[in-house]
């Protein structure tokens, strides 16, 4: 099942050579195995999000760990230097290896 | 085969049989994503850095409120001030969570500038700290004490 993924770029006007914010927020429950069920009283096991990749083009520019203790539906936010006009993909793995992936076209303008 | 050689091999084959998931099991625990591992802060900082020592710096800069209602959404942002070449990775600890370590951003040149924002969950009051990995092998690091009124932990 994939799930809703955002990706922004701020601010919306770029050029060739500027440094922009990449902002992405996945919805993601992300139990981390403590929370209990309010009606069994069981607790849930955990589901969260381990690895996150983002790639311009086809190079890995960014990788990030979790671990359980980030919060539900997690924002990551970092920065891109546009060089080119190419996709940017970000691609969420979990542990129960569910995979999301999301693709933005780069354009730069001027 | 005569009873008493196959009541063996049935006694062997199911001995075989309950130590495999007993196995599995152990190994199963130390792989990622298995929940949150219970360590101290020096212990996870020993793992994640392999052994080297952070010095509190100036150049990192850790922005989080100072007072968190909600313990489950505490926003997070950290700058270091070197250029992007000198930083190889962001990794933000928070001291008293069950499992201090919370995330690793590993950054390369294309990133421009080296920073990185996220929100994570604290348990209770505590003090969150930034680590940035530096190209040359050492480590520096900015921490900052924040209020919890709720925790988030569960």
């Amino acid at each position: 099942m994939a799930r809703t993924a955002l990706i922004k770029i701020k601010p919306r006007r770029y050029k060739k050579g500027d440094i922009v914010r990449v902002d992405s927020v996945i919805m993601h429950p992300m139990y981390n195995g403590l929370i209990k069920d309010k009606k069994t009283g069981k607790p849930i096991p955990p589901h969260y999000i381990t690895d996150v990749e983002v790639y311009y083009g086809d190079q890995l520019i960014t990788k990030i760990d979790v671990n359980a203790s980030v919060s539900a539906n997690p924002y990551f936010s970092f920065n891109l230097k546009v060089d080119k006009e190419a996709p940017l993909k970000m691609i969420w793995k979990d542990n129960k290896g569910e995979i999301t992936e999301k693709v933005i076209q780069i354009k730069p303008r001027g | 085969m005569n009873r008493r050689k196959f009541l063996k091999t049935v006694a062997i084959s199911g001995a075989v049989v309950a130590v495999s998931p007993a196995l599995t099991g152990s190994f199963k625990a130390e792989a990622k994503g298995e929940g949150l591992k219970k360590r101290t802060l020096e212990e996870a900082m020993k793992d994640i850095l392999k052994g080297k020592k952070p010095v509190e710096s100036e150049k990192v800069k850790l922005i989080a409120p100072s007072i968190a209602e909600n313990g489950a959404v505490v926003p997070i942002k950290v700058s270091v001030v070197e250029p992007i070449e000198n930083v190889k990775a962001i990794h933000i600890f928070a001291e008293k969570n069950p499992d201090p370590w919370t995330v690793s951003a590993h950054l390369t040149p294309q990133n421009g500038k080296p920073y990185f924002a996220t929100r994570i969950r604290l348990a209770k009051t505590m003090n969150v700290y930034a680590v940035a990995e530096l190209s040359d092998g050492s480590a520096i690091m900015a921490k900052k004490a924040v209020k919890v009124t709720i925790g988030g932990c569960g």
